[in-house]
């Protein structure tokens, strides 16, 4: 189960609807619970594949060291991250299977519908490693009721 | 020196975030993480004993496959390790 409050929940498939027609992508910061990951904050993250962002993402590795500093200061860890599909189902592809490596992170797809933010769907990342990896459909929880100061807290 | 460990790597060092270890080199430090917790090692390494291609390894704010001396390059014990998988992929070959 990933839990994460409306606020972030809306602000992640508004970052799809956004970039459209190009894939966003970015980070949730929180806590792995015995219930599931629950989100504290959401963090927008930069695509650098500019080259074909209409359907590949990539998040450079100084600005995930950045933001894994940022959730450290903030006493939390990095606990998945989205990313949205452009006019394409929000399943995760062979790509996202192949380039997914955070064992025990929630991987969140938004379907952008011509340019509105349509479902969005959380994969769990199981396993021990590359050999025994696989995506795992996850139940999310929106949290209407949770105070949006955790999330204020956790803004870039 | 501190070595910052990923979240899905923490299973490999019982939960610790950071470790802290000895060593001169980038390459030392590297040494007595694994030989401290070896399960860590088939997670950085291919069975070659070369870095993984999605295991990024920066020393502060640099990639140490791009640092002249990479993983020989000198160290100071305020010096930081942070080892980050990347994170990639999109919908190209989405069902």
């Amino acid at each position: 189960m990933l839990k994460l409050t409306y606020a972030d929940y809306q602000a992640l498939r508004a970052h799809g609807e956004e970039t459209y027609p190009h894939e966003c992508c970015g980070a949730m910061l929180g806590h792995a619970t015995p219930g599931g990951n629950h989100v504290h904050s959401v963090v927008r993250a930069g695509n650098t594949r500019s080259d074909r962002a209409h359907d590949r993402y990539n998040i450079a590795p100084e600005e995930l060291i950045r933001i894994q500093r940022q959730a450290r200061g903030l006493g939390f860890d990095i606990v998945g991250f989205y990313h949205s599909h452009p006019d394409c189902p929000a399943q995760w592809s062979k790509t996202d299977f192949d380039e997914a490596h955070w064992v025990g992170c929630s991987y969140v797809i938004t379907r952008i519908n011509h340019g509105k933010a349509d479902v969005t769907n959380s994969f769990l990342l199981t396993g021990t490693g590359e050999e025994d990896k696989q995506f795992i459909d996850e139940p999310v929880e929106i949290e209407v009721g949770r105070s949006g100061i955790d999330q204020e807290k956790g803004k870039a | 020196m501190n070595i910052h460990i990923p979240t899905p790597l923490r299973a490999y060092t019982g939960g610790q975030q950071t470790v802290s270890v000895p060593g001169t080199t980038v390459g030392e430090a590297l040494e007595q993480l694994t030989g401290a917790y070896p399960e860590l090692r088939q997670h950085l390494y291919t069975g070659e004993g070369k870095l993984r291609s999605f295991v990024n390894i920066y020393l502060n704010d640099d990639d140490i496959r791009y640092l002249p001396a990479k993983e020989a390059t000198k160290t100071q014990e305020s010096d930081e390790l942070t080892i980050i998988p990347s994170i990639a992929g999109g919908c190209r070959g989405c069902p």
